[in-house]
């Protein structure tokens, strides 16, 4: 009986995660515009300007194109990951979190299921862009488009968590475009969604160190490895570790006793 | 003895060194409608979200229906129906989508919801209107569907959060007597809190919080016979030294 009310709140959960995206069709739109000019645009201008040598899990050499790829599906789960925590701090002031937090579950369990329906619709826009990417010739081999699926499920809870985590100690909406520019920007750009670690080496050391150790880098690595039907063990267990670590705060986070949520108080 | 349906005691809550409730101790039984009276910054809010178990208190217990909201939140919080001041349905949904998505968050199978959805708005009135989109219903009705959501999975103690904020006259009678209707012919319990006196019935209690304390509790009669005054307004005027809509 218990398992079945789990199964179903997760389901309800998860299902109304997935009809609000089929809903709100220019948020779909919006989460693949944002990869895609960075593909077709930015990636077409800078094609003759870097240089990409051969380095795993690539045979041969590449277009700049084919390297940013995995990084870019690294972008629109990254961005997915903030914005249901956008729709958290959201939802929180205008009460449907509070909604969630009522139902006689326990939160924990609330939370994971919200970053399970989160990382759904983060996994649905990935495809989407990959369908739309191989169509322009950027095509991985078959394989790949099924080991991609477990790393994206990871990835995508890894980056949620995050998101999770951050929702929890912010009290506005206001606070949450300081969070855009302090933590999307540096994550994005201080990891090996563009550049291969070693051309960040090159010009950078201390770069360098933080690109490698960032989860971001892990997350995208885990990606661009499955993609072409290889595990990158390293990746796999810094991206986990990172999940574990950032839920495991969020909860704390979210904890009625201990959490952010009493320090921050509510008005009256 | 039979357990209320709220039973809040000695409770106390601080937001750092800024005290919100002070020993506050009332209780609720099945088939009573409590008003919660109080001036705004009277600790209403902190109060439900205690209640609602948004955070805890370090200081008093909170029970409902004999559960411990801490110790034993999961009993307790199925025995609460909540609505919030603000509308938390999904306005690109439909009304029949956001009452499924509450009825599986309390575990009810979609045969049970549809039949529980059905009684709940046929008995508002709302039922043919449950394919539309929340963004297509006026504030009045989509106030009705969340009394319907919260009352989906039986709950023994409906909160209301000033749920008539904002509605015109007709849609906050029409709301008024259905709560106390449910109230006399179901046995629910109701805690509702309110700025709007003309919304408390003759039968009802009245809990008049101020400055985070208890000012005065019970039947309307029996606190209008203790303070000597006329009626809720002139209550709540002397009580809290604030006047009223």
């Amino acid at each position: 009986m218990n398992i079945l009310h789990y199964w179903r709140a997760l389901s309800g959960i998860v299902g109304r995660e997935l009809l609000r995206f089929l809903h709100q069709r220019e948020r779909f739109v919006s989460a693949l515009v944002r990869p895609l000019v960075w593909l077709f645009v930015f990636a077409a201008g800078f094609r003759a300007a870097l240089g990409i040598a051969i380095s795993p899990p690539y045979e041969t050499y590449i277009l700049y194109e084919v390297y940013i790829t995995p990084g870019l599906i690294g972008m629109i789960q990254l961005f997915n990951g903030m914005q249901s925590s956008l729709s958290m701090v959201y939802d929180r002031e205008m009460g449907s979190m509070r909604m969630l937090m009522v139902c006689p579950l326990p939160r924990w369990f609330l939370l994971s299921s919200k970053l399970i329906a989160g990382t759904a619709v983060s996994v649905l826009q990935a495809y989407a862009f990959l369908g739309i990417a191989w169509l322009d010739d950027i095509q991985a081999p078959p394989v790949g488009y099924l080991w991609i699926l477990p790393a994206l499920l990871l990835s995508g809870m890894m980056l949620g968590a995050l998101g999770l985590l951050l929702s929890s100690f912010i009290r506005q909406l206001e606070n949450f475009a300081g969070v855009m520019n302090f933590v999307i920007f540096p994550v994005f750009f201080m990891s090996t969604a563009l550049y291969p670690l070693w051309k960040i080496k090159e010009s950078s050391e201390l770069l360098y160190i933080l690109a490698e150790y960032n989860p971001f880098s892990q997350a995208v690595e885990l990606i661009r490895f499955a993609l072409y039907g290889q595990l990158n063990l390293q990746a796999l267990l810094f991206t986990a570790g990172a999940f574990i670590l950032f839920m495991a705060a969020a909860i704390f986070g979210y904890n009625p006793s201990k959490g952010m949520m009493v320090r921050k108080g509510g008005g009256d | 003895m039979i357990e209320a349906a709220l039973s809040v005691e000695n409770l106390s809550f601080a937001y750092g060194p800024k005290k919100a409730l002070d020993n506050v101790s009332f209780s609720v039984r099945a088939g009573e409608c409590a008003i919660l009276l109080g001036p705004n910054g009277a600790g209403k809010s902190t109060l439900f979200s205690l209640i609602t178990r948004l955070y805890d208190a370090r200081q008093g217990s909170i029970r409902l229906c004999g559960f411990d909201v801490k110790k034993n939140s999961r009993q307790a919080l199925a025995r609460l129906g909540v609505v919030f001041q603000q509308t938390t349905l999904d306005a690109d949904l439909s009304v029949t989508q956001n009452l499924r998505y509450h009825a599986a968050l309390h575990g009810i199978g979609r045969k049970a919801a549809d039949k529980r959805i059905r009684e709940e708005l046929e008995r508002l009135n709302m039922y043919d209107r449950r394919q539309e989109k929340v963004r297509q219903l006026n504030g009045g009705h989509r106030r009705r569907v969340e009394i319907a959501r919260a009352l989906l999975h039986n709950p023994s103690l409906l909160l209301l959060d000033e749920p008539t904020v904002g509605l015109d006259m007709p849609s906050r009678q029409a709301i008024v007597e259905h709560v106390h209707d449910l109230v006399r012919r179901q046995g629910l319990a109701v805690l509702w809190a309110t700025h709007l006196l003309d919304e408390i019935g003759a039968q009802d209690s009245l809990v008049v919080l101020d400055k985070g304390v208890v000012k005065a509790g019970g039947r309307l009669a029996e606190v209008l016979h203790a303070t000597g005054c006329g009626n809720a307004a002139e209550v709540f005027a002397r009580l809290t030294g604030g006047g009223v809509e």
